[in-house]
């Protein structure tokens, strides 16, 4: 984006507040701020206007596959690092049928991949698109193959066929479905981008080299395709890797405009296929398309995609609730902590390890640690009390109540307000396990 | 028909000012460190890198998990048999976690502690990372008797943190080891540590750091960033910053879902691989120069990856 002061550059300088704004000055802030359109000004020549635009296009452009609540967006970043803002839209996971199979086996792989869901922190995991593979070179089959599909899922789907006599009928009939088409090549470009662009399809390009891709690109845009997505191999991890860095690094930094589009990886199955995943969720890959995968990978693959894709200023929270550990009775302890994941993850960890059940009462702090949130007014004998008794902790345990330690000074006026023993804990989680076994003797 | 190329795509190469430090350890013929660009890039730094990778091994198993020690069979009942096994499937140093010198546990005396990991030395010829309990009054003791007992097979004494440092890197400086500085996911704090060791005299060459590398599910994108800056503070030229990383992905196993069976989530022995895999590599894109392995398959896929990413293992 341009700064405030190269907007300002481009205004009148009159002051005229036409646009609305008292000077031009105010206007070019809020240009910068993306509030406003330049158009609201009056005096911009269209020359100006046109380098304006193509400096503040988005570096790597996003568009979204599929329709309603299952449509997915891909693109759209804005850094390289996800401690510089955050990563925007998450990696998409895509499993594969073929127009090889018979229906039965079709059904079965795509209700064995549906219902692969688990759940993690109140979040729902899942995989994300289907893509149909042309295994007969058969337009017919193809389109049957298709016809298949979408009756089968209403997720979105990848149309992919190296041959436009083949992908055309297919992407006619799934048009309204918003399929991506997969994948133009320099042997079928033409023909390809005139699909993509007569059908408003997005189209995959595929090249492993950047001067190569980049030709692509430009003759998509050419044939009117905008919504495009860039493989540039997935031969090894370090194909992934360094062409989807290097890639992104020049768009980011605009030393090359061409190859500001997603980034996909086609990884194929087996344990490659989810190594060669996991760095394309790290390394800027919007979408990943596996033959198949197994749920003890999948598990791990999108918890990796959850981490990464977390919004680093947002502090990641738990569910106010309270969580029994180990099977606890009524005579179990009740220990309490913050919504902050980290602290609730190592408390919850702590307490496993001691073997001991326990009831562990979250309270909402906003997301904020222990200490943080008792400074912020967020962990008070109130916010405690009132979380204890909107779980129901108070009358499923008669067991004493347990501060951590850094609050030890609320266990005073917790004891007035709950009218029960209230103990104080340690002051460092890792010291959980030695006090809980105490506890019991 | 065939697409002229006419575009030039520049590459991105950064021109970093500056690069980790290097370090030697065991005789002097295992190295680690000396990286110049972002983890993995050949077009940033065109030298293979070549993170160490280090088995775990712990001297008493009474609540280590089992999925682990049915992989390693019996020779995870004796540290020494332990460690040759993890010699044998490839790995370049040896993480000796010396657990029974914790007084709730067996609390084995430093000199009992050190006789152990004299003989994990000598039967593998592999540099250490040894841990004591996280103890830090009995680690400080135990770890002048280690520090002793392996002069002359230069390792890693573990760990030292900020408000306990003294004593442990004294004996890193008189043994000629290198010490390991913790610090809590804090860019900050990670630095003030080497700044620490440095003033009380210890080189810097002498200095590794671990960050703390959170597990998968369980804070990993925290980890991954601070890495990432630290990475990027070193390679622009912070020197208090350009230490080797010591990444610990066995933590990975602290994690619930990590291991736990239930067959709605797969196998639970290969998704624990799997998981601590996840926990590696993440830790090895965002700048690990070693890295602790605890599973045997977790430690294959570890040095396949590697491998697969243009690294040597």
């Amino acid at each position: 984006m341009p700064t405030a002061i190269e907007f300002f550059k481009f205004l009148p300088k009159t002051n005229c507040g036409e646009c609305g704004h008292p000077t031009c000055l105010a206007f070019a802030m809020q240009l910068a701020n993306q509030k406003v359109s330049i158009d609201a000004c009056p005096y911009v020549d269209s020359g100006a206007k046109e380098k304006l635009e193509e400096s503040s296009a988005p570096p790597v452009k996003g568009f979204s596959v599929g329709l309603g609540d299952n449509s997915l967006r891909m693109g759209d970043e804005t850094v390289l690092y996800r401690h510089e803002r955050k990563f925007v839209n998450p990696t998409a996971f895509a499993v594969t049928v073929t127009d090889a199979m018979s229906s039965d086996e079709m059904a079965e792989t795509v209700s064995r991949h549906s219902s692969m869901t688990f759940e993690r922190v109140g979040m729902e995991f899942r995989l994300d698109m289907f893509a149909l593979r042309d295994e007969t070179g058969d337009a017919e089959s193809y389109t049957d193959a298709a016809k298949n599909l979408v009756g089968l899922t209403d997720w979105p789907i990848v149309l992919i066929s190296g041959r436009p006599d083949v992908l055309r009928p297919a992407a006619e009939l799934l048009k309204d479905r918003r399929p991506l088409l997969y994948s133009a090549d320099d042997s079928n470009i033409k023909e390809m981008a005139a699909i993509a662009s007569g059908l408003g399809l997005p189209l995959a390009l595929r090249d492993d080299t950047f001067d190569g891709m980049a030709a692509l690109v430009e003759e998509a845009r050419k044939a009117g395709v905008e919504d495009l997505i860039l493989d540039l191999g997935s031969g090894s991890m370090k194909q992934v890797l360094e062409n989807n860095t290097v890639a992104r690094k020049v768009s980011l930094r605009r030393t090359f405009k061409g190859l500001g589009y997603p980034l996909m990886n086609c990884v194929g199955g087996g344990e490659g296929a989810v190594k060669k995943a996991m760095v394309a969720v790290m390394k800027y890959g919007s979408l990943v398309v596996f033959d198949s995968i197994e749920p003890q990978q999948a598990l791990p693959l999108m918890t990796l995609r959850q981490n990464i894709y977390t919004d680093p200023q947002v502090p990641i929270q738990v569910k106010e609730d309270l969580y029994p550990i180990s099977d606890p009775d009524a005579a179990s302890p009740v220990l309490f902590t913050t919504n902050f994941s980290l602290t609730y993850f190592t408390v919850r960890a702590d307490i496993e390890k001691s073997r001991q059940p326990v009831w562990l009462q979250v309270v909402d702090t906003e997301g904020l640690s222990v200490l943080t949130a008792y400074a912020a007014g967020k962990f008070g004998p109130e916010h405690v009390t009132a979380a204890l008794e909107a779980s129901g902790a108070l009358d499923r345990s008669e067991g004493p109540i347990v501060t951590p330690g850094m609050v030890a000074k609320l266990s005073g006026k917790l004891e007035e307000a709950l009218g029960r023993k209230v103990m104080v804990g340690p002051m460092e989680s890792s010291s959980l396990p030695k006090f809980l076994k105490g506890l019991k003797e | 028909m065939k697409v002229i190329h006419m575009a030039k795509v520049p590459m991105p190469k950064e021109k970093w000012s500056g690069a980790v430090g290097r370090m030697a350890l065991g005789d002097g013929s295992v190295n680690v460190g000396g990286v110049k660009g972002m983890p993995f890039l050949s077009f940033e730094d065109p030298q293979e890198h070549r993170p160490l990778l280090a088995g775990e091994v712990v001297d008493d198993i009474s609540d280590f998990p089992s999925l682990v020690l049915e992989e390693f069979g019996t020779s995870a009942e004796d540290p020494v048999t332990w460690a040759s096994e993890w010699k044998s499937r490839g790995a370049d140093l040896i993480c000796l976690r010396l657990l029974s010198t914790d007084p709730e546990r067996a609390d084995s005396s430093p000199d009992e502690a050190a006789a152990i990991a004299k003989n994990v030395a000598d039967a593998t010829g592999l540099p250490l990372i040894v841990y004591g309990s996280g103890i830090a009054d009995k680690d400080a003791a135990v770890m002048e008797a280690v520090g002793k007992a392996l002069e002359g097979h230069r390792s890693i004494l573990a760990y030292v943190e900020e408000d306990s440092y003294k004593r442990m890197a004294s004996t890193a400086v008189a043994h000629k080891h290198a010490v390991l500085a913790f610090s809590n996911l804090d860019i900050n704090l990670a630095k003030q540590m080497n700044i620490l060791l440095s003033d009380f005299g210890v080189d810097r060459g002498d200095i590794v750091m671990d960050p703390l590398m959170a597990p998968l599910g369980m804070g990993l994108e925290y980890s991954y960033s601070v890495n990432e800056r630290i990475m990027l503070a070193a390679l622009s030229g912070d020197r208090m910053l350009q230490v080797p990383m010591v990444c610990d992905a066995s933590q990975a196993w602290q994690v619930r879902d990590c291991s736990e069976e239930d067959d709605s989530l797969g196998d639970a022995g290969e998704r624990a691989a799997w998981w601590e895999f996840a926990t590696a590599l993440a830790a090895l894109l965002s700048g690990a120069d070693i890295l602790i392995v605890r599973g045997a398959k977790a430690m294959a896929l570890v040095q396949d990856a590697v491998a697969d990413m243009g690294g040597r293992s």
